[in-house]
Formats: structure tokens, C-alpha cells, sequence
């Protein structure tokens, strides 16, 4: 069984079946990607992993325990982060101080009430902020507003806002979109360091085939809302169903 | 020193000296001279600015840091003053048990008030508050008379129990006091044809203000204050970072009721008198004015803001038609009439449109308030003096404005 579990998710909006009975087995410490044609629904099913929407039909499991019906906060505690399509940053705070923001989040839970103690006085939160940004190679803008960096920035931001929390499961959705060709290839080094340095299972949904296959260690081809096949990259590449639903996509 | 860096160690003593020299700052006319009008320092709008600083810093807490902007926080106000006055009535004229009445009661009222609004946000939330706070001014008039006393407000009386203190035998009503030092209490200095009062009661507001002061600085620099700016700038990334949004806004609103609670307590502990129109919206309204007005987000903006009002609330409200006459005798007969007849819609009773423009023109053009306005007359002079040409710092990554000062 694998760490997520995903079994006959249907959503549904209006007259779109955004997902159609969707299976998806996820192992313990791998990489696995999501890939499809754009509006296949691969943002729609990391929805509704992490509490942002409710499947109509299904069921979502992750480590064994349902995650339906949770809140998102509670979703995130259990182990689950994610990087959004588009950046969900706190843009009017600085760079470090969206880093040190999950850090707490990790050490104190979903509320505490430390009303009298100094921020910067607190035991080993800057320190390992900052250690997480220098990983990002984003010490030198610790003390820049969030929302003025540049969109490649806003993602490496929040991945290491992801990354600080340690999850159990990284949910990527593009992580490299917006970012130059050097830093697509600087965040596929720091993602492996990551994987190999610790237990962390990620997901990675991408358009990029070359970060996919940089990375991925198993695929899932996602089509409107339907997954065509699983398999290994060297499978995937070359296989009829994968040219197709790419391929109509292209030439629509 | 106290938890604090230096930067704001300093900070705090600079704020500490200006409260504490008050008495002295705002009386900087000779008593004799034309200008002797536009002094502050007297002992009931001294007490004002302290009372009125400690709810626009408790209401900044809420509003400058989450953004949930509360239109019902004189409920607060008036269940402080209500709960004071009665402290006063059946316990002792020592202000202290009803100051501190004040504060419980404002802050179970704040629990269930947030408690039911926060489950919104943004418009629906101020409009939650207000209807709470325009109930409680009816119930005060309606339902509660018993214990507001309605229209005519609660007053001490000759009768009143007062079961601490000892009988009380003038034949007329006690003052208010701290252990035995009368609120009403001043001491009268006169050197260099000025005269200085030094006010117990201003002198108990001033230090309660400080503490307020001071544990609004050290909330804004904790954990819990970073958390509360989250709340405004994303609370959907709050959320899947693990954060519950709602035990953060409604632990400020409380913080924040009980903060307008300690205010409407050091009302009545002024003057003891609690009517229900401390309640009604335009009081709420003033404390969003304050807020917006000084600069809201920022530690100081809110004193600056509450002390600006209060002074010129007090100087236009003075200004009569025959003060009028005097400043404008100088005009032809005609016009002399004409400028008054303008003027005087502004000031006397009409000062609240002279607030109102004020308060456009400082939105319009200076959104971040006064303190914004006192930064860039800062940066004017910094950048008259150092000659360093501005392109020199283009390239370097711009800083973010830090939420202090
Ligand atoms: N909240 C929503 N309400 C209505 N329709 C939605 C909603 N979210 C997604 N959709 C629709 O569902 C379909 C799948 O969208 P989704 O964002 O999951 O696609 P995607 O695979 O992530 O595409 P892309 O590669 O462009 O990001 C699209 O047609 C989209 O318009
Ligand atoms: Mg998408």
C-alpha cells in the first residue's frame, strides 16, 4: 500500500467532469509525477488531497488515515505541503519572515498563543530559516517584501517555506513554471539533495519533460480527468496513449 | 532590557519620557499670549489622549495587524464604563476593582462577539460587529435599564452600598481615587508664565497607557503578532501551512475588547458617569478614524492619531462666532460676516466636517496616515543632506518597510 492512496474520485463542476474516477497509489520515498494536457484536472485532484475541495465520490487516504473531511490546516499537520500553480506566498511580509512563519507552524501546531515572546529571540526558528533559504539561494533577499521578488522567486520562496516544514508528502504543482532554464536546473539539483537526504515522498505535477524525467521515478498520465497509464519514464515515453493525448492536445 | 531589542528598548523610553513630560510639552504659550488657546495641557483632555490612545492602540492590534476592521469596538467602551461605574457604586471609590471589572467584562463580550463574527470576513465582519454594538446600545436603553440606568446614564448616588469603604458622612458624593490619591487631585506649578498641572488621574492613565504601549510593542514583535500579520496578507497559505486562522483573530479581538474595556474603565474612573451613547456607532467610527488617521499597522499611529483628534476636537469646538469676529476684524464690515458665516460651518459644532475633509485628504493622500506623512518629510531631510546620487542604490534589492516606529 502506498504512503497516499487515492481510490474512484469523481469531482465534478456543473456540467465538467473535472476528475472521472480517479485511482492513484503513491509509494513511500518516491517521486512520482503527474502529467496530462492542460485542464486534465491534475490541480483539481491535488485539491482534493490537501482539504481545498471536497470529492464528490471517493476516497483519499494518506498513511493510512482519511483525509476528507478534514480541514486543510489539519491536512497540512498530518504531513501534507504543497506548492501552489501560483504562488500563495504572504506577499506583504519579507522573504524570512514567510519561512519562519511555517517553521512555528511545525514546532507549535495550529495555535498557540505566544503573545510576549520575541520572534527573534526564539530558539533556533531564525537560524533554521535562514539555513533554508541560503539552500534556495535566497539569503540575499531574506529582507525583501515577498510580493516584490520575481515570479521564478515567489516559487523557490515558497518551496522552501514547503520544504522547512519537512514533510512527509510534497505536493509540487509546476514548481519550475516562470523560472529560467538555470533555475529549473538549481531547483532539480536542490529536489534531489532533498529526496536523498531524508524520508520524503513527492509529487510533482509538470509540463516540463525535462524535469519530469530528471525526477520521476514513476508517471501517471492524467486526460481529461481520467488516468490513461502508470508506469516507469522509460515506458511512458514512447507509449501510443501518452502521444495521443498529448499529441490531439498540441495540434488542437 | 524587558524582552525588548534595543532599537525598541529605546523606542519605548523615548515614548515613556514624551507621555510622562505631557504636562509639560503641551503647554507651550505664555498663559498670557494670543496663542494661550491652543495650549493642551489640562487635566481632563490630557486624560483623554491617554484614554483615547489605549483604544486606538488596543483597536490597532485588530485592525492594523489582521485587517478584520471592527465597527462595533464601543461596546467595548461602554461595557467598561458600565462595569467601572458599578465597581464604584457597590464596592469602594478606589478605581482599581472597577478597572479591572472593566476588563473581564470586555472581554467575555469580545469572546462571544468574535467568536460569532469572525466566522466572516471582510465586509460581513464589520457589518457582524456593528449590528452587535448597535444591540447593545438599544438593550442599554430597552431591556438593561435596571443596570444602565437608560437614558439618563449611570451616576453614583449618596446611597450606594460602597461596602469597602468607610461611611461616608459629608453629604456629598466621593471622589474617585487610588488608594486615597483623588483623580481629581493636581498639583499647580507656574514658571516662566506658564502654568504646569501635574493630574493624579492623568499621571494613572499615562502609566497604564505605557504598560498598554509596551505590551502592544511586544506583541507586534512576537510569534502571535507575526501570525496575526499572516491573517491579513494570506490566509489560505496560513491554512495549508498548518496554521488555524480563527484561535489567532479571536485572540486578538479579544486582546483588543479587553484593551476598548480598560479605556471605557478609565473613563469612568475620570468622571464616573456611563451613558449608552458611548456605545453607538459614531464612537466606533471615531476609533477606525484614529486608527486610519495616525496610521493603522503602525505602533504609534494610532496615539498620534487619537492624540491629533482629541487636541483639535477640543480647540475647533471652542471656536465660537465671537472668537470668529476677533481673528477676522481686520476684514471690510461685509466680508468680515461672510468669512465667519463660512468659517464658523467648520468649527464650534461643524467640526466634524472639518474632521471628515481631513480625514479624506489624509486617505487620499497619504494612505499609510500621519506616520507616513512624518516618513517622508524624514526622507525629504535625509536626502538633503547626504548627496549621494539615487541611482547609486537602484540595483541593490529594496527592503521591506519594517512595521515599527
Ligand atoms: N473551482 C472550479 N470551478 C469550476 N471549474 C473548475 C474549477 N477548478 C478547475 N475547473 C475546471 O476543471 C478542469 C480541470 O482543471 P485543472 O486546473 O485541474 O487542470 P490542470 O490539469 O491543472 O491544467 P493546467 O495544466 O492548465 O494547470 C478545467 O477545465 C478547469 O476549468
Ligand atoms: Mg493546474
Amino acid at each position: 500500500m502506498g504512503i497516499l492512496e487515492v481510490n474512484g474520485v469523481n469531482k465534478r463542476f456543473g456540467g465538467l467532469q473535472a476528475l472521472n474516477n480517479v485511482n492513484l497509489s503513491v509509494e513511500e520515498n518516491t517521486v512520482h509525477a503527474i502529467i496530462g494536457p492542460n485542464g486534465a484536472g491534475k490541480s483539481t485532484l491535488l485539491n482534493c488531497l490537501i482539504g481545498k475541495l471536497a470529492p464528490d465520490t471517493g476516497s483519499v487516504t494518506f498513511d493510512g488515515k482519511s483525509v476528507l473531511g478534514r480541514k486543510p490546516h489539519e491536512i497540512n499537520q498530518m504531513g501534507i505541503s504543497r506548492v501552489f500553480q501560483t504562488p500563495e506566498i504572504f506577499g506583504d511580509l519579507t522573504v524570512l519572515e514567510n519561512v519562519i512563519i511555517p517553521c512555528f507552524a511545525k514546532r507549535d501546531g495550529s495555535f498557540r498563543l505566544h503573545a510576549l515572546e520575541s520572534v527573534e529571540d526564539e530558539a533556533g526558528i531564525g537560524e533554521r530559516a535562514e539555513r533554508m533559504l541560503a539552500d534556495v539561494n535566497m539569503l540575499d533577499k531574506r529582507d525583501m517584501h515577498a510580493a516584490s521578488l520575481s515570479r521564478g522567486d515567489k516559487r523557490r520562496l515558497e518551496m522552501a517555506m514547503c520544504l522547512v516544514q519537512e514533510p512527509r508528502l510534497l505536493l509540487l504543482d509546476e514548481p519550475t513554471a516562470g523560472m529560467a532554464r538555470a533555475d529549473t536546473n538549481n531547483t532539480i539539483e536542490l529536489l534531489k539533495e532533498i529526496k536523498a537526504s531524508r524520508d520524503i515522498t513527492m509529487a510533482i505535477i509538470e509540463h516540463d519533460m525535462h524535469v519530469v524525467f530528471s525526477l520521476a521515478e514513476r508517471i501517471t498520465v492524467l486526460a481529461q480527468g481520467t488516468p490513461l497509464v502508470e508506469d516507469i519514464p522509460a515506458n511512458i515515453k514512447g507509449h501510443p496513449k501518452v502521444q495521443e493525448a498529448y499529441l490531439g492536445q498540441a495540434h488542437s | 532590557m524587558l524582552g525588548l531589542n534595543k532599537t525598541d528598548t529605546k523606542f519605548l523610553l523615548i515614548v515613556i519620557f514624551l507621555t510622562l513630560a505631557t504636562p509639560i510639552l503641551l503647554q507651550p504659550f505664555a498663559e498670557n499670549s494670543g496663542l494661550a488657546q491652543f495650549n493642551a495641557g489640562y487635566p481632563d483632555l490630557m486624560q483623554r489622549f491617554a484614554i483615547y490612545g489605549i483604544f486606538a492602540i488596543g483597536f490597532n492590534l485588530l485592525f492594523g495587524l489582521t485587517g478584520y476592521l471592527s465597527f462595533g469596538h464601543a461596546a467595548f467602551l461602554g461595557v467598561g464604563s458600565y462595569s467601572a461605574v458599578w465597581m464604584l457604586k457597590l464596592l469602594s471609590m478606589n478605581v482599581l476593582p472597577g478597572i479591572l471589572l472593566a476588563m473581564v467584562v470586555s472581554g467575555l463580550f469580545a469572546l462571544v462577539i468574535g467568536f460569532i463574527s469572525l466566522r466572516r470576513s471582510g465586509i460581513y465582519f464589520s457589518i457582524l460587529t456593528l449590528a452587535f454594538a448597535q444591540m447593545s446600545f438599544n438593550l442599554a436603553y430597552s431591556v438593561l435599564t435596571p443596570l444602565t440606568n437608560g437614558e439618563t446614564g449611570l451616576q453614583l448616588s449618596l446611597t450606594d452600598p460602597r461596602i469597602l469603604d468607610a461611611a461616608n458622612t459629608s453629604g456629598s458624593l466621593p471622589v474617585t481615587n487610588l488608594f486615597g490619591a483623588a483623580m481629581s487631585e493636581s498639583y499647580k506649578l507656574e514658571f516662566l508664565n506658564r502654568v504646569f498641572t501635574f493630574n493624579v488621574g492623568y499621571y494613572f492613565c499615562a502609566i497604564l497607557a505605557i504598560i498598554a504601549f509596551y505590551i502592544s510593542l511586544r506583541i507586534f514583535r512576537s510569534p502571535f503578532g507575526l501570525m496575526l500579520r499572516a491573517v491579513k496578507s494570506n490566509q489560505q497559505r496560513m491554512n495549508y501551512t498548518g496554521l488555524a486562522a480563527r484561535p489567532y483573530t479571536l485572540a486578538a479581538f479579544v486582546i483588543s475588547g479587553m484593551y476598548a474595556g480598560l479605556a471605557g474603565g478609565l473613563l469612568a474612573s475620570m468622571d464616573p458617569l456611563a451613558g449608552a451613547e458611548r456605545m453607538q456607532w459614531t464612537a466606533s467610527g471615531e476609533v477606525v478614524i484614529m486608527t486610519i488617521l495616525g496610521g493603522a499597522g503602525t505602533l504609534m499611529g494610532p496615539v498620534l492619531g487619537a492624540g491629533f483628534i482629541k487636541y483639535l476636537e477640543n480647540i475647533f469646538s471652542k471656536i465660537n462666532e465671537h472668537v470668529l469676529h476677533g481673528w477676522f476684524s481686520w476684514l471690510p464690515d461685509g466680508l468680515q460676516d461672510l468669512v465667519v458665516w463660512i468659517a464658523a460651518r467648520f468649527t464650534g459644532e461643524g467640526w466634524h466636517l472639518t474632521l471628515g475633509l481631513m480625514f479624506m485628504l489624509v486617505v487620499i493622500f497619504l494612505p499609510g496616515g500621519l506616520m507616513e506623512g512624518g516618513q517622508r518629510i524624514g526622507k525629504l531631510f535625509r536626502r538633503g543632506r547626504e548627496d549621494v546620487p539615487d541611482d547609486g542604490t537602484g540595483n541593490r534589492p529594496k527592503p521591506a518597510p519594517h512595521v515599527a516606529e
